[in-house]
């Protein structure tokens, strides 16, 4: 593996915002999540639940319902009262329509989703009709006081049911008339305290499944307005629940952060009588458990602590394999920070500001292991905010550090950072050209002489930066059949021949940056690209896909390299394959052409391509056990693979120069400290 | 008795109760009859015990080995199946007492099952034949031939691989199905389909601890398997006949081993319990609504429920059963001997109420009735909450003693601990008021190191200030322990203890200590020295020594024999010295390893262990040949044994076991099996105490019942004026013709005409001992015409009383008194009634 002097960098205070609401597309392979700070996030569950695009968040719009509609159309609704339409390919809300009743709490779509009702903070509930290009405003139903915190439709689309404070309703929708309203905490004696119905279901059935702020979930005959069961999961809220699609089982989220199942189970065998029984509890979350969703395969939960679980059902699982597989996401799939290799500096993205560090250095070495002291500390040397609501959506510095770029929806900005000293200067770069916002990707040239940004519909932009602070837009490069969808990762040879973009349609286009031409596409592999990069010294392009796999691609040769239809051949060891989490960045050691180094958040692994690959018969992790062998029996024991997992959660790795490595770890129980208190729990034994 | 029939021994109490579930009988609580029985396996036994009064009642006796399942006959529930380790199956008519019919399966039963849909069929578990430690659920076909033993042969395997445990095997819902776990696995086995399904939980390594299961239990009514677990999780286990979508939940409560699990009649509720020794009930299988009763004394072993659904109990681990009312309030407890985790203390005999005293719950010591069976009452020496978990280190009683006249009780408590243990010397003074033994004193730290032995002064007729008490420690020295006069004025009592002496030899480690029946000598055994004492001057006597080996026990002689000592070596000698001379006297090789002397006699009881088997010796200490030789006096290893003094010296045929007339013989095993030796027959040995004693409360509260309720306190009180507590059996003043009457089933009784001059008979008083009740109801009668002169006579009468109480100190209650003394007795007694009255 070879020793490097690493940077071990703990400063990035990232802190995820929690997720609020969950939508799994019906029949499709996509979920749709929206987190407390308005961003939508879409994970597609056919590429291994990769985080597949992201619309970053605004402050005006905070979103408290998702809703996929007739066509793969994503709808949210949120406190600001707007019912907002977003634009999937180019990652950006599209148009918004005013629900005019104030704040809208809940939103549903009907089952064959072309309605969508909203229920809103002055008790209304308005239904809207899907049509191309928009939403149309249908009608009021019967408005009582009291915001509608829940809606849920009766599967065929004759009626809504509604939960509220204290009461849950259930409305005709031909007549738009109440016909049913049963109060719900009536069985509770003695309780002055109101009580939210906080999630709603609909059963074909008939039957109403609220879950509320007593912690019960409880069965509705709706139609004779009687309680069927009711259970009590949780000393606190039960804050959602979801249904699956067959009406079997059901998944709740409290307020302590433990899920539960429910299942429709027989009581006794071959008989038809039937009863809900609550079968598993999870706790997989420390805060609130905003939002749940059932899959067909996985129960899905996610939380205020920014975790997306996804809990598969054994039961229906017909192998194991990765499928199988318990699933936790807290940070994104994408690298937040870059790294300035030559000025040794880290620029990090939050949702609204970026911040430029310096890292430390030590004139001391040390054996492995061992902890160097800092003859330098590492210096936070700008921090910058964007101005207005949006969100950032992409950043970079350049390598030479002098550069410092960022988009949000609506502005491409542009900094010239000029280092005296001990001081910095930070200046705007004053007439940045007119470009197709907003950039979903930004990359400096290895020269940090141009800058390239890519765009939606596939197009890449060429600027060109001039010194001392300036810079012209030089070409657009876009691939030669057209793409409706917008650029994510772009990689760039150290050599500045060579451009490499991967639009939405996963489809990778190399340009020559010489001519400004198409110069050939990798042929398409039916997985998202999580990373790539192009070797310094070979050009061959590497290629992390989402189902793990690993492909190499020789640019000047237009096709794939010996070594990766070897890969293809042999197979990934079976270990590497289980991964939960995709690789979100590779680089090179340009010293040792041979290693690739590549990292996701549980580990950093080195590849050498002059070892074989392990078999499945092999240990993947084996550096420990290698260090304990001698020198002899360790060279028969070596396999490409070499991993680390001392840094975790690792967001970033880079190779400064041939012996220095620089991690980016965001500690799970630091940030944990920026969340809000979880709810107090008594627990045995302290 | 006419025949001099051999010594038995005899099983009296203890042991365990450990063997299966106890059974309710089906009638378990009659409105207005009240007979409700609960069936206990205990040991070789089956016992049978009444709901109502917690008596036992009857002793199913006749398996050869421990009995480890009893089931009510399913379709017939005056019936009760049970099986034991000797192979058989016996089916009892348990209210009489009777084996129907006995069948021999061949095999060792470790488990039985009954159920209703089964015809003639009932399920036991049996060790799989040719392989170690895997054990099968068989069905075994009771043939319905005539006589009473029968063989049964049609055995059919249900399943393999089943666990020893009964708990580990339950039956479904209308015997659909059969659930059986062992380790990480779970199979049920399904009759109609003939389907058989594992799962398994994940391994014994996960974070949470151990996974292994621990008991399982079947939902009455629906598909729900109820498993507990070794972590402490239940786990509820539904949709089990597929294999792939079952699925279960987790209620978790216990912290430690979930030991038992019982479903309610309907099913609607289950009922859990371990070690916490807290039951709790868990409601509509939620864990959010689940009710506890707290505090059982003992981590639960066993729960069952009645078949109605109105009661239920818990087996501890230490023989308790409680029994809990349906609405989770505690009933009443039948506790025997109590099992205690080690017992430290000794068999000590209480000389008040001559019960046997022992540990019992941890950090009480219990008073246990040897008549009765049952404990009077348990003293709480340690005072501190004691925590059901393993691996804590908790004080504990490890001796006590009393005074002669059971005046005063010394206990000392220490905590185990690994450099120093914390000991606590607690001298208890009993309380006459409140019937019961008060702290007097507390000494923190008597002796630096363990302490070995503790003894009393024992001496009948000496006044208190005498009374002193020598403890023996492992810090080489034993100490004398004097009454003082409390001199803190802000004291609340006028005596304490303090220490006197403090005595060592050569730096030796103090083990025994032994006063002489006068008590002018002590003798102190230091590792191979025994050392004698003069209790006055504390100087050394003299020194006794029988090298190599360190004395075990020592003991004085009594009566005749006082002048000897008689000590036990490590080395299997047992010696005897004589005290006049300093010389031995003689020597056996013995490996001794109880000595106890009878106090009111001079024979002593040594019991040795050799090649695995206790015999018993009886001597007298002037001569070397013993009285008495028991070979192989039982299974188990005897830990203790006590000679307790009988009421009344017992009639003995033979000359041989004259040992036995004025005390009787009891033996702890190890496993805390109580045994003693009896001459009598078992049917002879049980009248007394379980058939008379059943009825007594169960008599029905009518307005007579309660006039004799009035008579008797009144006649207590009566005794209590005259300065005498007595403390007496219950026997003593019921007739037994009576009880026989009563409690004898109707339908085995003799005719009336037979049976109504022996009622009228036993109701008859005879003349020669007009007992104290019936001259109070003749006073009584006489009470209102006599009421004007009583004052006068009050002077005469206190004079008069004087005159007779030597009469009754002397203990001849049966002397014949005069007409005259007659008559002022009657006086005297009208007298203080007309008093008494007056409040």
């Amino acid at each position: 593996m070879g020793e490097f002097e690493v940077h071990r960098v703990r400063f990035f205070g990232l802190v995820p915002a929690g997720v609020r609401c969950l939508a799994c597309q019906p029949r499709g392979g996509r979920l749709a999540l929206a987190r407390t700070d308005g961003a939508v996030e879409v994970y597609n569950f056919a590429a291994n639940y990769f985080q597949e695009k992201v619309i970053p968040g605004h402050e005006a719009r905070s979103v408290e319902a998702l809703c996929w509609t007739v066509g793969d159309r994503l709808f949210g609704a949120g406190l600001g009262g707007e019912i907002m339409e977003y634009d999937l390919a180019r990652l950006c809300v599209a148009r918004t329509v005013d629900g005019c009743g104030g704040p809208i709490w809940s939103m549903a779509a009907n089952s064959s989703g072309t309605q969508l009702a909203i229920g809103c903070e002055d008790g209304s509930v308005k239904l809207f009709q899907v049509v191309p290009g928009g939403i149309q405003f249908e009608r009021n139903l019967d408005r009582r006081k009291g915001r509608i915190l829940c809606l849920s439709w009766h599967p065929s689309d004759t009626h809504i049911a509604a939960g509220s404070i204290d009461i849950l309703r259930v409305f005709d929708v031909c007549s738009g008339q109440t016909i049913q309203r049963i109060m719900v905490n009536y069985h509770v004696h003695k309780v002055k305290r109101e009580c939210i119905v906080w999630s709603i279901a609909f059963l074909s059935s008939g039957t109403v499944v609220t879950s509320d702020s007593f912690g019960r979930v409880q069965f509705w005959d709706w139609e004779r307005g009687t309680l069927l069961e009711s259970h009590t999961v949780s000393t606190s809220a039960v804050l959602s629940l979801s249904v699956s699609e067959k009406e079997d089982s059901i998944i709740v989220g409290t307020s302590t952060g433990a899920t539960y199942q429910f299942q429709l189970l027989p009581v006794k065998m071959g008989s038809l009588e039937k009863r809900w029984v609550r079968t598993k509890p999870f706790q997989h979350h420390t805060h609130d458990v905003r939002a749940v969703a059932h899959s067909s395969t996985a129960l899905i939960s996610g939380g205020l602590d920014a975790q997306l679980v996804i809990r598969p059902l054994m039961e229906k699982m017909q192998k194991k394999g990765y499928d199988a597989v318990l699933r936790k996401f807290t940070f994104p799939h994408r690298r937040l920070v870059s790294c300035a290799r030559k000025a040794r500096l880290l620029l990090f993205q939050f949702s609204q500001h970026l911040e430029l560090w310096r890292l430390g250095s030590t004139d001391e070495t040390g054996k492995d292991g061992e902890v160097l002291p800092l003859c330098r500390m590492p210096e936070h040397l700008v921090q910058l905010k964007s101005k207005g609501p949006e969100h950032i959506y992409c950043s970079c510095v350049s390598p030479c550090g002098s550069w410092v770029a960022y988009s949000t929806a609506s502005r491409f900005h542009l900094y010239r950072v000029q280092y005296e000293g001990d001081g910095v200067s930070v200046k705007k770069v004053p007439r940045v050209p007119k470009l197709l916002l907003p950039a979903y990707q930004l990359q400096f040239s290895s020269d940090s002489g141009s800058l390239f940004v890519a765009s939606a519909r596939g197009s890449v932009h060429v600027l060109q930066l001039l010194e001392p602070g300036g810079c012209k837009h030089l070409h657009t490069l876009r691939p030669p059949s057209g793409c409706p969808e917008a650029v994510y990762l772009l990689a760039v040879s150290t050599d500045g021949h060579w451009l490499a973009a991967v639009g939405g349609d996963w489809a990778i286009h190399i340009y020559n940056l010489k001519c400004f031409k198409h110069h050939c596409a990798v042929p398409t592999y039916s997985c998202a690209v999580t990373a790539l990069a192009i070797h310094p010294v070979t050009n061959n392009l590497v290629i992390a896909y989402s189902d793990q796999q690993l492909f190499e691609f020789s640019i000047p040769e237009k096709q794939y390299t010996a070594w990766s239809r070897m890969v293809q051949n042999c197979g990934l060891h079976k270990v590497w394959l289980e991964r939960d989490s995709p690789i979100t960045h590779i680089t090179f050691n340009p010293k040792n052409p041979s290693h690739i180094l590549l990292h996701d958040i549980y580990m950093f692994c080195v590849l050498d391509k002059s070892l074989p690959l392990p078999d499945n018969s092999a240990l993947l992790m084996n550096q420990s056990t290698l260090k304990q062998l001698p020198e002899t029996a360790r060279q028969r024991q070596l396999h490409a693979f070499k991993i680390c997992k001392k840094f975790q959660p690792l967001l970033f790795a880079d190779l400064l120069d041939e012996n220095c490595l620089v991690m980016v770890e965001r500690p799970i129980m630091d940030f944990k400290t920026q969340l809000p208190l979880p709810v107090q729990q008594k627990k045995f034994g302290t | 008795m006419v025949a001099p029939a051999a010594l038995r021994v005899v099983r009296c109490g203890g042991g365990t109760l450990h063997g299966a579930r106890a059974v309710f009988s089906a009638d378990s609580k009659q409105v207005g009859l009240r007979r409700g029985y609960l069936l206990c396996a205990s040991g070789d036994f089956v016992k049978m015990y009444s709901v109502s009064t917690e008596e036992t009642l009857r002793l199913l006796g006749g398996h050869g080995d421990l009995v480890t399942g009893i089931q009510l006959n399913p379709h017939n529930h005056m019936q009760l199946y049970s099986s034991s380790l000797d192979g058989s199956i016996k089916l009892w008519d348990f209210m009489d007492g009777i084996t129907i019919k006995t069948f021999t399966v061949g095999s060792k039963l470790l488990a039985l099952y009954a159920l209703a849909s089964s015809e003639d069929s009932v399920f036991v578990v049996i060790p799989k034949s040719g392989e170690r430690d895997t054990f099968q659920l068989i069905s075994v076909k009771l043939t319905k031939a005539p006589g009473q033993d029968l063989e049964a042969k049609e055995l059919s395997v249900v399943l393999d691989g089943v666990d020893a445990s009964p708990k580990r095997i339950a039956f479904g819902r209308e015997g659909e199905y059969v659930a059986s776990v062992k380790d990480v696995n779970l199979q049920v086995y399904f009759f109609k389909q003939k389907q058989l399904n594992r799962f398994s939980v994940s391994g014994a390594k996960t974070k949470s601890g151990n996974n292994q299961f621990t008991c399982v239990a079947c939902h009455p009514t629906e598909d729900c398997i109820a498993t507990g677990h070794a972590d402490g999780k239940i786990r509820l286990w539904r949709n089990f006949y597929h294999k792939k979508e079952y699925t279960f939940s987790t209620l978790h409560w216990h912290h430690d081993t979930v030991m038992d699990l019982a479903f309610s009649v309907e099913g609607t509720n289950l009922l859990s319990g371990g070690v916490e020794s807290v039951l709790v009930l868990w409601r509509n299988q939620s864990d959010r609504q689940k009710d506890f009763l707290p505090r059982l004394g003992s981590p639960i072993e066993y729960i069952s429920m009645a078949s109605d659904g109105t009661l239920c109990c818990t087996v501890h681990t230490d023989n308790r059963i409680t029994i809990i009312n349906s609405n989770l309030r505690f009933s009443r407890s039948i506790q025997g001997l109590i099992k205690s985790a080690d017992v430290k203390t000794g068999l000590v005999v209480d000389p008040r109420t001559k019960a046997l005293v022992l540990n019992g719950e941890p950090g009480h010591l219990q008073f246990y009735c040897l008549q009765s069976d049952q404990q009077l009452f348990s003293l709480d020496i340690v005072q501190r909450q004691y925590i059901h978990q393993a691996g804590l280190n908790q004080a504990d009683l490890v001796k006590v003693a009393f005074s002669a006249q059971g005046k005063w009780l010394a206990t000392v408590e220490e905590r185990e601990e690994v450099t120093d243990p914390e000991l606590q010397l607690k001298l208890w003074f009993y309380d006459e008021e409140t019937q019961s033994f008060k702290l007097n004193t507390r000494i923190n730290m008597p002796h630096e190191d363990h302490i070995t032995d503790m003894c009393f002064r024992d001496m009948d007729e000496l006044e208190d200030d005498s009374l002193i008490l020598v403890t023996a420690g492992r810090d080489c020295v034993f100490k004398v322990w004097v009454m003082v006069e409390d001199t803190d004025p802000e004291a609340q009592q006028s005596v304490s203890w303090s220490c006197d002496f403090v005595g060592s030899y050569h730096n030796y480690q103090a083990t025994n200590c032994c006063f002489s029946e006068d008590g002018s000598l002590l003798a102190v055994s230091f590792e191979e020295t025994v050392t004698v004492w003069d209790s006055i001057t504390w100087d050394l006597k003299c020194t006794f020594c029988h090298p190599p080996g360190k004395i075990r026990n020592i003991c004085f002689g009594r009566l005749t024999c006082s002048k000897y000592l008689i000590g036990a070596t490590d080395y299997g000698f047992l010696c005897c010295w004589n005290l006049l001379s300093c010389a031995l006297e003689w020597s056996a090789h013995l490996n001794v390893l109880i000595l106890q002397p009878d106090p009111l006699s001079e024979h002593i009881a040594a019991v040795s262990w050799l090649s695995k088997e206790s015999s018993l010796f009886v001597f007298k200490p002037n001569e070397p040949r013993p009285i008495y030789i028991q070979r192989n006096l039982c299974r188990e290893k005897i830990q203790l044994a006590a000679f307790v003094p009988r009421d009344e010296p017992e009639m003995i045929g033979s000359e041989k076991y004259l040992w036995l007339r004025r005390s009787q013989l009891f033996f702890l095993t190890d496993t805390q099996e109580l045994m003693t030796l009896s001459t009598k027959s078992l049917e002879e040995r049980l009248t007394p105490s379980s058939k008379q004693l059943a009825v007594e409360e169960s008599l029905p509260v009518t307005p007579f019942s309660l006039l004799l309720g009035k008579h008797r306190r009144q006649q207590s009180q009566g005794d209590i004026d005259l300065g005498k507590v007595l403390v007496r059996n219950k026997h003593e003043q019921d007739s037994p013709a009576v009880k026989e009457l009563l409690h004898t089933p109707a339908h085995v009784l003799p005719s009336a005409s037979f049976l109504c001059p022996i009622f009228i008979n036993s109701l008859l008083i005879s003349k020669e001992n007009k007992s104290a009740e019936e001259v109070a109801d003749e006073v009584e009668m006489e009470s209102e015409k006599t009421e004007d002169d009583s004052d006068e006579e009050r002077d005469v009468t206190e004079m008069e009383q004087e005159d007779t109480s030597p009469t009754e100190l002397l203990g001849e209650m049966t002397c014949k008194l005069s007409k005259s003394q007659e008559k002022e007795l009657r006086k005297i007694r009208k007298m203080d009634y007309s008093w008494i009255s007056a409040f």
